[in-house]
């Protein structure tokens, strides 16, 4: 039994009683912060969640099918850095993590039939490759016949490095997609959370008819410290930070998670 | 060479080729020929034996022929357009109406600069988001006049800069992805030198994608990657060849269509030469997309990107 583990490692904020805010150090009741949907009763810190717990704050009554679960990473780089790749994604695997680092869904949103994709921050980093890439673009074509609206929730460090230029080209691949969606005038909603940088960013994650940030969530193209060493000094305090975001036009909303749910069903019932 | 340190493994080959110029200035043809001779075995020699990180030293080789080397080349009438209508010109990224082969066309690409002061306007070669916007504007105009659009790839990347980020530097790249896919005019791209990321891919969604023999075309630098995964800059040249980022590797993913052979030793070797390369494969490629009608493109062109990508499925 577990008695104390830190937030923010989502898969092991469910194992202990008591947890640590990573916003404000206090100690919480995990069931307290669970019911506040892993926001700190205190601070108003938004941890991060797995996509499952993603989904089931989003989807009603927890009901939802997975869509594309036979997708998973190969390695068509035969990539090697401290430890093979192949390895590295048969470990998580094997730890449970059968999605990959994208899990999609079908389900109702108050009522709203429509297909949410949520990224898994703890699979590499959320990172996407092509079965990211795959599944993503499969519940973009499935929403084209379907005419159901997109979700997509994302939280990455932006494209799997492991998997070279065919990770970089599933920005492509998805973004074609997205111009066919755009065009079918059926919605798509993309929440961003903490992190979301580099290509998911430049990608899927900035084309929603509707971008919504969760608050405090780190959403840029460059990651902080690649800024900082190319211009050689601090960044200023709530740079890339959602807040700095709506200020600056890039999102639509910023929305605490508590809300976030009735949000999109509001958005999506005007847009339907 | 203008500021930039020549790399150790094409030392003798940049000498040698000083020597011949010399030679030939002095009308001392036996000398000259002979040398020749001997930068020609160097060149093949180096050719031979050139590593992923050497082709991305040759890549970022400052002689090797720019955007504007390849208007100037092959085009007639140019008239540079500037600006993205909503906050700036950037240099970084030039586009342009042109004649090719008495046909007009479009122009966009990333342009670096030659000597520092030029290299400093140019951000070596890294856009900010107007840069972006600026290709876009000039995209849709070429859709809207029917005419076809050429890109010509390389940059390290795009600018990772405070002010950049703010004026969205993810959603410009996101937005060229989205309406490059369903551009309904011919586009076809040529990476020429460093495909850096998605800075590069930013314009370089295309009909047809060539890629010069030694262009480097990757998700991330070499440096950047051995930085993240090794946290060792040493670790830079294992990054290179773990990345696969040569036109090798990137024909074999089926990423992009065709290979164009650079001079010996590379682009920077004989630029007139490989300017004709390119004008060649450009010609052939217009071509054959004048005769699919503008509104099948989209359709083809989300096929082309549809297919790529590695997985497995149970």
């Amino acid at each position: 039994m577990v008695w104390f583990r830190r937030a923010g490692r989502e898969s092991r904020v469910p194992e202990g009683l008591w947890v640590k805010c990573e916003g404000c150090r206090e100690i919480l009741y995990r069931k307290e912060l669970e019911a506040s949907l892993y926001v700190c009763p205190k601070c108003g810190h938004h941890h991060r969640v797995s996509a499952r717990v993603r989904l089931s704050q989003l989807l009603d009554g927890g009901n939802w099918k997975e869509l594309f679960a036979g997708v998973s990473s190969a390695d068509p780089l035969g990539f090697v850095d401290s430890k093979p790749y192949a390895e590295r994604v048969k470990a998580l695997r094997e730890r449970g993590a059968r999605h990959d680092a994208v899990l999609v869904a079908q389900g109702k949103l108050d009522g709203i039939r429509l297909i949410v994709a949520a990224m898994e921050y703890s699979f590499m980093g959320g990172s996407m490759g092509a079965a990211v890439g795959e599944k993503i673009t499969r519940a973009i074509e499935r929403c084209l016949k379907s005419s159901y609206p997109l979700v997509i929730v994302s939280c990455s460090g932006g494209a799997r490095m492991q998997e070279g230029i065919l990770s970089l080209m599933q920005m492509a691949k998805i973004s074609a997609a997205l111009a066919r969606l755009h065009q079918a005038k059926i919605p798509y909603i993309s929440v961003l959370t903490d992190p979301t940088t580099g290509g998911v960013t430049a990608s899927y994650a900035m084309l929603g008819d509707l971008n919504i940030a969760e608050p405090g969530a780190l959403v840029g193209f460059a990651g902080p410290r690649v800024i900082e060493q190319t211009i050689r000094q601090k960044l200023p305090e709530g740079f890339q930070r959602a807040e700095f975001l709506l200020e600056h036009g890039m999102v639509d909303l910023v929305v605490p998670r508590q809300e976030l749910k009735e949000t999109i069903a509001r958005c999506l019932n005007h847009l339907t | 060479m203008a500021g930039a340190a020549v790399p150790s493994f094409l030392a003798t080959l940049e000498a040698l080729r000083q020597q011949v110029s010399e030679a030939e200035r002095q009308g001392d043809r036996a000398e000259a020929a002979r040398l020749k001779e001997q930068l020609d075995a160097e060149a093949r020699r180096v050719t031979a034996t050139v590593t992923p990180w050497q082709r991305c030293l040759i890549a970022r080789h400052a002689e090797r022929p720019y955007t504007l080397d390849y208007v100037r080349g092959l085009m007639t009438d140019w008239v540079e357009l500037h600006g993205d209508r909503g906050f700036a010109d950037d240099p970084a990224i030039v586009t342009g109406l042109a004649s090719f082969d008495g046909d007009s066309v479009v122009v966009v690409g990333h342009q670096k600069g030659r000597d520092t002061r030029d290299r400093l306007y140019r951000n070596f070669g890294q856009p900010r988001p107007e840069g972006y916007r600026k290709a876009l504007r000039v995209m849709r105009l070429a859709e809207k006049f029917r005419l076809p659009v050429i890109s010509f790839v390389d940059t390290p990347g795009a600018y990772p800069g405070i002010d950049a980020e703010e004026r969205g530097q993810a959603e410009a790249i996101a937005r060229n992805l989205r309406e490059m896919a369903a551009l309904e005019t011919p586009i076809v791209v040529v990476v020429t030198g460093e495909g850096g990321s998605g800075g590069a891919l930013a314009i370089g969604v295309g009909d047809r994608v060539f890629m010069l023999e030694h262009a480097v075309y990757s998700v991330i630098s070499p440096e950047g990657c051995a930085a993240i995964l090794w946290k060792d800059q040493s670790e830079t040249q294992r990054a290179a060849e773990a990345l696969r980022l040569t036109a090798n590797d990137l024909l074999g993913f089926g990423v992009i269509d065709e290979i164009l052979p650079e001079p010996l030793g590379g682009a920077h070797m004989d630029p007139p030469l490989a300017v004709r390369t390119v004008g060649t494969a450009l010609r052939t490629a217009l071509a054959e997309l004048r005769r699919i009608r503008p509104a099948d493109l989209p359709r083809r062109r989300y096929a082309k990107f549809r297919k790529m990508g590695a997985f497995l499925e149970r």
